[in-house]
């Protein structure tokens, strides 16, 4: 091989300024690409975290309770029908229940075995219902929802979402949303009280303030002690839900499956919850897919040409290195390697530039808050994926002038 | 590779033709049969030139004999070995190992220096350019005069000294049989005498043999054997008296 190196690196360094000309070509195609991956993965996992606001990347929530007949052989109502006419048939109208607010059946022990999953990072039992909070003679409805704080920090990030006060709910401690917090005007260390239908209520201290970077979900949680939400939601040493935070944002759904086989309670991850998000963010997946295939072709169109023009403009090269006793399948290999060291170098220098591009972008690019909307990262597999798949498409771009190198006739090439 | 080869009496010829002809588009109405029953042997060491008009059909018979072109028929013996019928690597096999080659326009690859050219023969069968492949390259150079000119590219040097660097190039595997093309077709009188007078120098030094087409009968009187083709066969063949003196 070290023949079709030296030659196949020989006439690339021949080639100047064309061959200098398509790896630029080269480069900057694949730096887009390396920019639109990087950047499009970084921009939906922020696009997702402040989407979901406080909801973790999967719920472990006790099954719905459901309504079953009492008497045996009608509990399914399409059955009804085809049971026919036996006598004595009853005809049962069964109601669905309503879903009360319920512990999950000793969640304790679940949450030693969720921890035993490789995947989880991350685990947060908490308490959630109805409530009302009310100062003077403003009521607003909203969620109380009971938190460990270290665990719920490390579900959900709110220790970074707190704009005033701290993270910390002793008994009689509150943390309420921005928007809340405006529309009923109150501060941090103003008191408001909390009810909900199995309390009258109390007064608490309003112990920090947050942003979710959504008014709804500002204006939704309430966020208490969990013990102080047992008591308020009379679920004494119960939890009504467990969040959980897995180690891939994207690979939730799995670890959900995962999780559901082995634990009998309701799993739900993100994008079971959030379709509609999880469809606009596959379409977005999709188009980046097709601009990167076509950055890819026109990276690869570009490769072909040159080197069909290189084939025609050496052609008594090739004709004297047949004639000196260079097989066709070594001038084969000499233009398939010119391929491939375009591609390497291109993709070389293109995940350069496309990794400080993304350094460049993600310095400009703000969100409505000021915060950086991504924040780009060294990527190596990524990197490693590029470089692999520039060197394949480089062969592959010169397969056809190498054949066509490799089929040129000796005797009529050198009479060129 | 320095030294005279030995002359054994009883080593096939380089190249042993039989009857062979060569047909153009067999089959369509242009279809043209330009040799008609070539025979033709070529022994060791012999310093031959072919001669004949533009058509007479040299340069296809060239091609064949150097395993560029396919025969339609008849036989072809490279040392002792039929291979007009050989597949396409073991006829280039063969041009590596045995054939050297010398064009009208030099053909030296422009992407390497006089010296890498050539090694590049030496490349191409070892693999890799080798010291004693160097040391050889840089032998011949000196032998062709070039000894200064072993870095420079081919577009450095002038027609004569390309010219000369690509007699060095087709004698670097020690070839049994070196094919010339009009050699000196391409050079002003001084440089042709010169180049001439290398492939000379090398057929008595290295006992390689030589076969030349050239236009020039002044050239072809210089060499020991006159092969004249005319409408595809060969119509004179004769040893030249006394050619040493003239030929140096």
């Amino acid at each position: 091989m070290r023949f079709e190196w030296t030659v196949a690196w020989r006439f690339l360094r021949e080639g100047g300024a064309q061959t200098v000309l398509i790896i630029v070509g080269a480069t900057l195609g694949i730096a887009f690409i390396v920019f639109i991956t990087g950047f499009l993965g970084e921009l939906q996992r922020d696009i997702v975290q402040r989407t979901l606001g406080v909801q973790p990347h999967i719920t472990v929530k006790p099954v719905e309770e459901v309504a079953r007949a009492l008497r045996g052989g009608i509990a399914e109502p399409g059955d009804a029908a085809a049971r026919g006419t036996a006598a004595g048939q009853v005809l049962a109208d069964i109601q669905p229940r309503g879903q009360r607010l319920r512990s999950i059946d000793q969640w304790q022990s679940m949450v030693v075995r969720l921890r035993e999953n490789p995947d989880v990072v991350a685990i947060s039992p908490l308490v959630s219902g109805p409530g009302l909070v009310t100062r003077g003679d403003s009521n607003k409805s909203l969620a109380i929802v009971g938190i460990v704080p270290e665990a719920y920090a490390q579900v959900t990030r709110l220790d970074k979402k707190l704009i005033a006060g701290i993270l910390r709910v002793d008994p009689g401690d509150v943390l309420l949303g921005r928007d809340l917090a405006d529309d009923l005007g109150v501060e941090v260390g103003d008191p408001v009280r909390l009810s909900t239908p199995n309390s009258t209520g109390d007064t608490y201290r309003v112990r920090g303030i947050f942003d979710l970077g959504a008014k709804n979900l500002n204006q939704l949680y309430a966020f208490v002690g969990l013990a102080t939400a047992q008591a308020l939601h009379a679920l004494p040493g119960g939890v009504t839900s467990i969040d959980v935070t897995v180690t891939d944002l994207w690979d939730a759904q799995r670890v959900a499956a995962d999780l559901g086989r082995s634990i009998p309670h309701l799993v739900e991850s993100w994008i079971t919850v959030n379709k509609q998000l999880m469809v606009a963010l596959s379409n977005q997946t999709l188009m980046t897919r097709m601009i990167r295939v076509t950055f890819g072709m026109v990276v690869a169109i570009g490769v072909a040409s040159v080197l069909m023009v290189a084939v025609v403009q050496k052609t008594r090269e090739i004709g004297i290195l047949r004639a000196m006793g260079a097989t066709r399948s070594r001038v084969l290999r000499v233009f398939l390697l010119q391929g491939a060291l375009i591609g390497l170098i291109g993709a070389v220098l293109g995940c350069a530039a496309g990794y400080a591009l993304g350094r460049l972008m993600s310095g400009l690019l703000r969100s409505a808050d000021g915060t950086q909307l991504f924040i780009a990262r060294l990527d190596f597999p990524l990197y490693a994926y590029t470089l692999l798949g520039a060197i394949m498409l480089g062969v592959l771009a010169a397969a056809l002038p190498a054949r066509r190198a490799a089929r040129l006739d000796p005797a009529e090439a050198i009479r060129m | 590779m320095s030294g005279t080869r030995p002359q054994n009496s009883d080593a096939p010829p380089v190249v042993a033709m039989h009857g062979v002809r060569k047909t153009f588009n067999p089959g369509l109405p242009t279809e043209a049969e330009v040799l008609h029953g070539i025979d033709l042997v070529v022994q060791r060491g012999e310093f031959a030139s072919l001669i004949g008009p533009s058509g007479s059909g040299k340069s296809t018979l060239l091609n064949l004999i150097g395993l560029l072109d396919w025969p339609s028929g008849g036989d072809y013996l490279l040392n002792g070995v039929p291979i007009g019928a050989a597949n396409d690597d073991t006829r280039t096999r063969a041009r590596l190992d045995t054939l050297g080659f010398v064009f009208q326009f030099h053909h030296l690859l422009p992407a390497f220096s006089a010296l890498e050219n050539v090694m590049l023969p030496g490349l191409m069968r070892e693999g890799r350019f080798t010291e004693a492949g160097r040391a050889n390259a840089r032998a011949l150079l000196t032998a062709v005069g070039l000894a200064n000119a072993a870095d420079k590219r081919p577009a450095e040097l002038s027609g004569g000294m390309q010219q000369r660097v690509a007699i060095a190039r087709s004698l670097a595997l020690a070839p049994d049989l070196v094919l010339a093309d009009e050699p000196t077709g391409n050079l002003d009188t001084q440089s042709a005498d010169d180049a001439f007078a290398l492939l000379r120098r090398f057929n008595q030094e290295r006992g390689c043999a030589f076969l030349i087409v050239t236009h020039d009968p002044r050239l072809a009187a210089r060499c020991d054997r006159v092969i004249e083709l005319r409408d595809g066969i060969v119509e004179h063949d004769r040893k030249v008296l006394a050619p040493a003196q003239s030929g140096v």
